[in-house]
């Protein structure tokens, strides 16, 4: 086994992409959910060695590929960022796959499924790369591929709409590809490297001759990045996409995708950027910071109104990111901590919650908030799950998602921005009333007769939701993981600041 | 054996309640309290429980004597409220009684800022429920109301506490004290932690959650709420902000105002709902006086209100329960078949019109006494006008429009005998502590110096009761005449009010006329707001419906745009 030991970072990629190749050439969607589920049960395994020999070395990990050394070859350089991040994704697709068989054999064609499960494992290794990489083009190489196959995900969902909003979203998300790429391009011409690591090195000098391409890279690669994690006012995509996708693609995508596209802005902005010039002065953290607290109120507002359960959701993850977003553009150590705490809480907050949705559309087909009057005593355990989880995205206190605002507002102290503080509250407020409306909607109606002979869904759906609720408790309390893990992080990450 | 901290024997206990039901669940309710207290009993006196999160250290147990005279009034009341509630079948009210109950425990024994700060919290959402269960339109406005505010209370308390945090390099629970807005952070800190707990005591214009939820709460739900919220606030004011003159100003003002709003309410669990207020007002008072017999009598008619004021939510929560109505104009005879309700109920208007032998008079009096000796002699005259009219709202007028005044013709049976037994025992608590005030003057926080019975006080309180009782029947009497016409209830309130000064109902009217305007003025804004924001992200708005992609991709140009010319200025 030592001679794996090294090959691990290729293998977090390998191990569902072979997968992916294996399940195209499969009739069976049992036989395509047995090889996806043993793909997702290695990729955390191995996401946790990597995780734990960046811990005990203290030192990145660089594994070039076919030994081409870097910055010439591709260089796979994992430190303690990835791992995090590496990690969080496979987990998320790790609890997921139980919960697939039954929701994807209801939802989908029998003789989709082999395809549906190839693009699941694509999409999963797309975006284990993404996190991976230490290679601005091969990252936008794998964005592509996990946007393709999300697109995909998206296109199977049995609502008529769920084309069109797969349409949409890939016209926009390859608008925002484009614009990433013509970034890299950008800081390709002018320090002649694609290497993470080599073009912290060389944007320092270049910036002295060529400041304006540098400039418009970032703002480039800002924008295209902007759009693929949802920052306001580029969201309009998600709602749809969420909405209208296979209840298993909205809960994994949830959890994971806007947070592949998280850590690339963190990576972006930090390891190469803020390395090499004074990024503060720059207005991007600004705009960042303003966008943020729009997303966090008026998509907040937006999820109150909603109508459809998934869509409400959907918003609420729009205001969430506006959280993330925020402690990025604090860009201090306990503001980024939140950031990076949020985007593991978030992930399992809303997965869960997703996958509670799920369940109830598996046992009622329907996701109107109207008809799901009194489901709280139909299904009590899913609903209950529900409202923990949802406890967490407001915020309270012993739920993890007290954990992340708790570090952006250390965050905003920190900077001298009480006001923000009051803020962060004030729209966590909102949130009470989003999923209050749904605690009063799910167990103060009477059932409607609709509802009649609704049960539990089976403990293959349940138990994954059970556990996600049951780690957004213990999240709130053990802090090891995520506040331990992401202050380290942050440390390292502001540690070549230049201001 | 060892004892645990007081709040978990009623989180543990409510996790029971959760997984039994029938003679069992009543079983195990009934012994969580009994189980808290012996917990409580055996607490030593330097018991410490530090529970480490996000590398803080919570202190979850601290105990003096304040704290300890808190602990067994929230078991006490605990207690009252679980026998009036044993006949609801609903796991949700139970559950949440216990833990705001618990959460209750928990604040008062919190050992440092941080920790009170979870629990104020924990009481908010886990009481949040008792007025939800009630299942009507009204009270989930109402809830949500309240929720928003009591949350809000906790946020401001929070970044309160932060501030106090940063200038001070404390979060321990101490005398903390009103500190000039211009010296800097500790000075903002203490405003606005003043605030938060303000909110939950109820201060004038912060006091609209209350009167605004607790009369749509269920009617068992209002006599666990009327017991803990307010009361934890006035244990966290007599902590930390003991002695500031300006309490002294506004517990005056939060014992007067609420009386014009009392009379002219005819929801009689909201008419309680103010004289609550009112009763806060006079601790609010001692609190802010400050003395040693200020604070005792204070914390005394915290503890004498939490039973007295339980037992007249219980017994309006019977009549409600056994007749589904709550206007003073459409109850009426009920004593016919009610009997023991409206005997228990007069017991505790006679305790809270401190009525000599009856809690309220051991208690009520020392607040004012410390007020005289302490040259506040026009705070002592309001106090003086609000104790009558407390005698007016809450000693008369609930037991007289529910139980007597005309026969509305309801006949409903008797309360059931969980519900009489706990008000019994209330009402036994009210005549003893009356009676023999001395067990728990020992308990109070300061040696005790006081005689409530000399035959000044006696005289005095019994003079100013007789007299306005006298004024009451007389013109009662007269306002009776002829007897049985419809219409004629509203006849005897005229009258009734026609007792009080000429300057007491211009000032109703203006009370009225003001809430009214206020109301009026503050529907439209809300509305408004409300229409603006709904305009722009409901589900035709421009947040909340889908936009062509063209658009979509117009606003990421624009957000290029916006990036590059603001890099290259």
């Amino acid at each position: 086994m030592t001679g794996l030991d090294e090959h691990l970072p290729i293998l977090q990629i390998l191990v569902p992409l072979f997968g992916a190749i294996l399940t195209a050439f499969t009739r069976s969607g049992v036989l395509a959910w047995t090889i996806a589920a043993i793909a997702s049960a290695i990729a955390p395994f191995i996401s946790a060695g990597l995780l734990m020999r960046i811990t005990e070395t203290g030192k990145p990990i660089s594994y070039v590929m076919g030994s081409w050394a870097a910055p010439w070859g591709i260089e796979y350089r994992v430190d303690l960022l990835n791992a995090f991040v590496l990690l969080l994704i496979s987990l998320i697709g790790l609890v997921s796959i139980p919960y697939a068989r039954k929701s994807v054999a209801t939802e989908i064609d029998s003789h989709k499924q082999p395809w549906f499960y190839t693009m699941y494992l694509l999409c999963l290794s797309g975006l284990l790369g993404i996190v991976i990489t230490g290679d601005a083009f091969n990252a936008f190489v794998f964005l592509e591929i996990s946007s393709l196959a999300t697109y995909t995900l998206i296109g199977l969902g049995r609502h008529r709409r769920a084309l069109l909003s797969a349409y949409q979203y890939l016209i926009m998300g390859t608008i925002g590809a484009t614009f990433y790429i013509v970034g890299v391009g950008l800081l390709y011409l002018v320090t002649g490297t694609l290497n993470f690591v080599d073009l912290a090195a060389r944007i320092g000098p270049a910036m002295q001759e060529y400041p304006r391409p540098i400039l418009a890279a970032l703002a480039f690669m800002t924008v295209g990045i902007s759009l693929k994690l949802a920052l306001f006012p580029l969201h309009v995509w998600l709602p749809n996409a969420y909405a209208y996708a296979p209840s298993f693609a909205t809960a994994f995508l949830a959890g994971t995708a806007t947070k592949a596209a998280i850590y690339l802005l963190i990576r972006i902005y930090f390891s190469v950027f803020a390395v090499a010039i004074p990024f503060r002065q720059l207005p991007v953290t600004e705009i960042v910071l303003v966008l943020s607290l729009a997303a966090m109120f008026i998509a907040s507002f937006a999820a109150i109104f909603e109508q459809n359960a998934k869509r409400m959701l959907a918003y609420s993850s729009v205001a969430q990111i506006g959280y993330i977003t925020l402690g990025i553009a604090l860009a201090n150590k306990m503001g980024l901590a939140g950031s990076l705490v949020h985007v593991f809480n978030h992930a399992i907050m809303k997965t869960a919650l997703f996958f509670a949705l799920g369940a109830m559309a598996y046992r009622t087909g329907v996701l109107s908030l109207p008809s799901l009057s009194g489901i709280g005593r139909k299904m009590p355990v899913t609903t209950a799950a529900f409202v923990v989880a949802g406890l967490g995205l407001i915020g309270v206190p012993g739920t993890a998602g007290f954990i992340s605002k708790w570090y952006l507002a250390l965050g905003a102290i920190e900077h001298g921005w009480t006001w923000l503080v009051f803020l962060i509250v004030l729209s966590s407020l909102l949130a009470v009333i989003y999923v209050g409306r749904f605690v009063e909607i799910a167990y103060f109606r009477e059932p409607s007769a609709d509802l009649a002979g609704v049960r539990e869904p089976p403990p293959t759906m349940l138990l994954p939701l059970l556990a996600l609720a049951f780690t957004t408790v213990y999240l709130g309390f053990d802090t090891r993981l995520t506040g331990g893990i992401a202050t380290r992080i942050a440390e390292f990450l502001l540690g070549g600041f230049t201001s | 054996m060892s004892s645990v901290a007081p709040f978990l024997v009623f989180f543990i206990g409510a996790a029971l309640v959760v997984g039994t039901s029938g003679i069992l669940r009543s079983l195990v309710m009934l012994a969580i309290p009994v189980v808290g207290a012996v917990n409580l009993y055996m607490l030593p006196a330097d018991a410490s429980h530090v529970v480490p999160l996000l590398g803080y250290e919570l202190e979850l147990i601290k105990v003096d004597k304040l704290s300890l005279l808190f602990g067994y009034l929230f078991h006490l009341a605990a207690f009252l409220g679980i026998v009036f509630s044993l006949h609801v079948d609903d796991r949700v009210q139970h559950v949440s009684g216990l833990l705001y109950a618990g959460s209750a425990l928990g604040a008062v024994f919190a050992g440092d800022l941080l920790t009170l700060f979870l629990f104020w919290e924990l009481l908010a959402v886990t009481s949040v429920f008792l007025i939800l269960a009630r299942g009507t339109e009204r009270s989930y406005g109402a809830a949500m109301r309240y929720l928003l505010i009591q949350v809000g209370s906790g946020v401001i308390l929070l970044a309160g506490i932060a501030m106090h945090w940063t200038a001070t390099g404390s979060t321990a629970i101490a005398q903390i004290g009103l500190q000039d807005w211009s010296s800097g952070l500790a000075g903002i800190a203490s405003w606005l932690l003043l605030f938060a707990i303000g909110i939950k005591a109820c201060f004038p214009l912060l006091h609209n959650w209350l009167t605004d939820a607790y009369p749509e709460a269920t009617p068992t739900g209002t006599v666990f709420l009327s017991a803990f919220t307010t009361k934890v606030a006035v244990y966290t004011l007599a902590r930390t902000f003991a002695g500031t003159e300006l309490l002294v100003y506004i517990g005056a003002g939060m014992a007067m105002f609420p009386i014009f709003f009392a009379v002219i309410e005819n929801d009689l669990r909201r008419v309680l709902a103010y004289s609550l207020i009112n009763q806060v007002g006079f601790m609010v008072v001692g609190i802010g006086i400050g003395t040693a017999l200020a604070v005792n009598g204070a914390v005394s008619h915290a503890f004498n209100d939490v039973i007295f004021k339980g037992l007249l939510f219980m017994s309006m929560g019977a009549v409600l329960y056994r007749t589904g109505k709550m206007n003073g104009s459409e109850l009426g005879g009920l004593y016919k078949t009610m009997p023991w309700t409206a005997g228990f109920c007069m017991v505790g208007a006679a305790s809270i019109s401190a009525f000599p032998l009856f809690s309220g008079f051991v208690s009520k009096s020392m607040v004012m006494v410390a007020a005289l000796e302490e040259h506040h002699p026009y705070v002592w005259l309001a106090l003086l006008f609000a104790s009558a009219g407390v005698f007016h709202h809450a000693g008369i007028k609930i037991p007289y429009f529910a139980f007597f005044a005309h026969d509305s013709g309801l006949r409903p049976k008797e309360a059931p005998l969980n519900m009489l037994i706990a008000m019994g025992l209330a009402a036994a608590i009210c005549i003893f502590n009356g009676c023999y005030p001395w067990l728990l003057y020992s308990m109070l926080p300061n040696p005790v110096d006081y005689e409530p019975y000399t035959a000044a006080h006696v005289l005095t309180q019994t003079q100013l009761l007789f007299f306005s009782a006298l004024a009451f029947v007389w013109l009662q009497l007269k306002g009776l005449y002829p007897p049985e016409l419809p219409g004629i209830n509203i006849d005897a309130e005229w009258s009734y009010r026609k007792g009080l000064p000429a300057v007491g109902r211009w000032a109703h009217k203006a009370a009225a006329a003001v809430r009214a305007e206020w109301l009026g003025v503050r529907g439209r804004i809300i509305e408004q707001v409300n229409a603006g924001i709904y305009r722009l992200h409901g589900p035709d708005g421009v947040f909340g419906r889908t936009w062509p992609t063209g658009r979509m991709a117009f606003w990421t140009t624009l957000m290029l745009g916006a990036y590059v010319i603001l890099s290259y200025v």
